[in-house]
């Protein structure tokens, strides 16, 4: 029973899961880097350009460099706010769900809502709510003597986004949140019972503790999603006014499929996923070592 | 050829993706030969030699952007090869600090 036949033959098992990605991410991929070194005018001629539209895209003088920059910023800005807003507001959320009774399933059913309607769809929603003439919000803001009119005022458009986003997100946080928070086994506020402690020193001491893990995921996810976010602004403001509300991934499809730009947009996209696999693999060490104890294998090779 | 003249190939790219699925083949290959054992360096995390390889793969594609973006790729030499000869661009000097900070990283990581 202790000789453990080794026995290998499962990892081909693995192989058509390999030659899928192969097929759908590795080949387009190598694609992507093959055109960010090369112009093209279309009819697959392609011409040798080396590191130029790095070169172009890294230089904040250029037009493409401007572009990048400005988008880079304007995406890290989003991302800040919703996490700013999203984070709180989904602990908050979880903290004042009930624990138990049939209101629990009503408000998880009522919370998951959102997160079940794609983007486009969000995007749509708001896109009309938002409209001065004929949208509920628009029009009721307007009446109200806001001056409010997302289509001509950056200050407008980039609420209307970040409000989207809330209203679409916010239910993920609180389910993680929710399911972290059911995890706490009864003892530990039995005993701040006992101790006689405050509602802040249990959220405090126990409940934030606790909730470190999944909040850690909730950012990842949330982080990623906002940073990689298309749809929902394209579909609300274009992009606009102006390129207020011109993201990454926007300013890249216009690159892209607009100028037909392939080989800067090729150089944009490498960039853009370096940050990508930066941030990705950051948070994925931080939360596989976060509150592990590694001193005993200190050492080890 | 014709059915992969979508993916426009070129020679440099290709010789880079050799390169890239060769170390990939080696380390497999070291990875069945040798078993990797987890070890924590000055990061204070556990990482194995493939993680090793994914930082340096990472910082060698950092170190190459921020030396096109501060430095540039301006040509040093020119190789008597061919009519109009071959460039060599400085950039070759951020590939030489991707493959030092390569060792470094795995030694110490």
């Amino acid at each position: 029973m202790m000789d453990k036949t080794v026995n290998q033959k499962a990892w081909f098992l693995v192989l058509p899961v390999f030659l899928i990605v192969a097929f759908s991410a590795v080949l387009p991929l190598m694609t992507v880097v093959n055109y960010s070194v090369q112009d093209t005018f279309g009819n697959n001629q392609f011409f040798w350009n080396g590191v130029g539209w790095f070169k172009e895209l890294l230089d904040p003088s250029s037009d493409l460099g401007g572009r990048f920059y400005a988008s880079l910023l304007r995406n890290l800005a989003f991302s800040a706010i919703i996490l700013a807003i999203e984070v709180p507001l989904g602990i908050l959320v979880a903290l004042s769900m009930p624990r138990d009774g049939w209101r629990v399933a009503a408000c998880l059913v009522i919370l998951a809502l959102p997160l079940l309607i794609p983007w486009n769809v969000v995007g749509t929603i708001w896109q009309i709510f938002g409209r001065p003439d004929i949208g509920l919000l628009g029009y009721t803001l307007n009446h109200m003597g806001i001056d409010y009119n997302y289509v001509s005022n950056e200050f407008d458009a980039w609420a209307t986004v970040i409000v989207m986003d809330v209203w679409h997100w916010t239910s993920l946080v609180a389910l993680l949140c929710y399911a972290g928070l059911k995890s706490i086994p009864d003892a530990y506020y039995q005993a701040a019972q006992i101790d006689g402690a405050s509602r802040w020193a249990v959220f405090r001491a126990i409940q934030l503790p606790k909730l470190n893990r999944v909040l850690l995921i909730g950012v990842l996810l949330r982080f990623m999603d906002s940073f990689m976010i298309y749809t929902e602004p394209f579909v609300v403001t274009g992009g606009g006014p102006g390129n207020s509300t011109t993201f990454v991934s926007i300013e890249l499809v216009k690159i892209a499929l607009g100028q037909f730009d392939l080989g800067k947009a090729a150089a944009l996209s490498l960039v853009y996923n370096i940050i990508v696999l930066i941030v990705c693999w950051i948070f994925y060490t931080v939360m596989t070592n976060a509150g592990v104890d590694h001193t005993k294998r200190e050492g080890a090779v | 050829m014709e059915n992969i003249a979508w993916m426009a190939w070129t020679p440099p790219t290709a010789i880079f993706f050799g390169l890239l699925a060769l170390t990939l083949g080696t380390m497999t290959w070291l990875a069945v030969a040798y078993p990797e054992a987890e070890r924590i360096g000055i990061l204070r995390i556990p990482t194995t030699r493939g993680d090793r390889l994914f930082l340096s793969l990472i910082a060698a594609a950092v170190i190459h952007l921020l030396w096109i973006g501060f430095i540039g790729s301006d040509p040093i030499a020119t190789l008597p090869i061919g009519e109009e000869g071959v460039e060599i661009s400085n950039l070759w000097f951020g590939t030489l600090i991707s493959l030092v900070s390569a060792v470094a990283i795995f030694r110490t990581v």
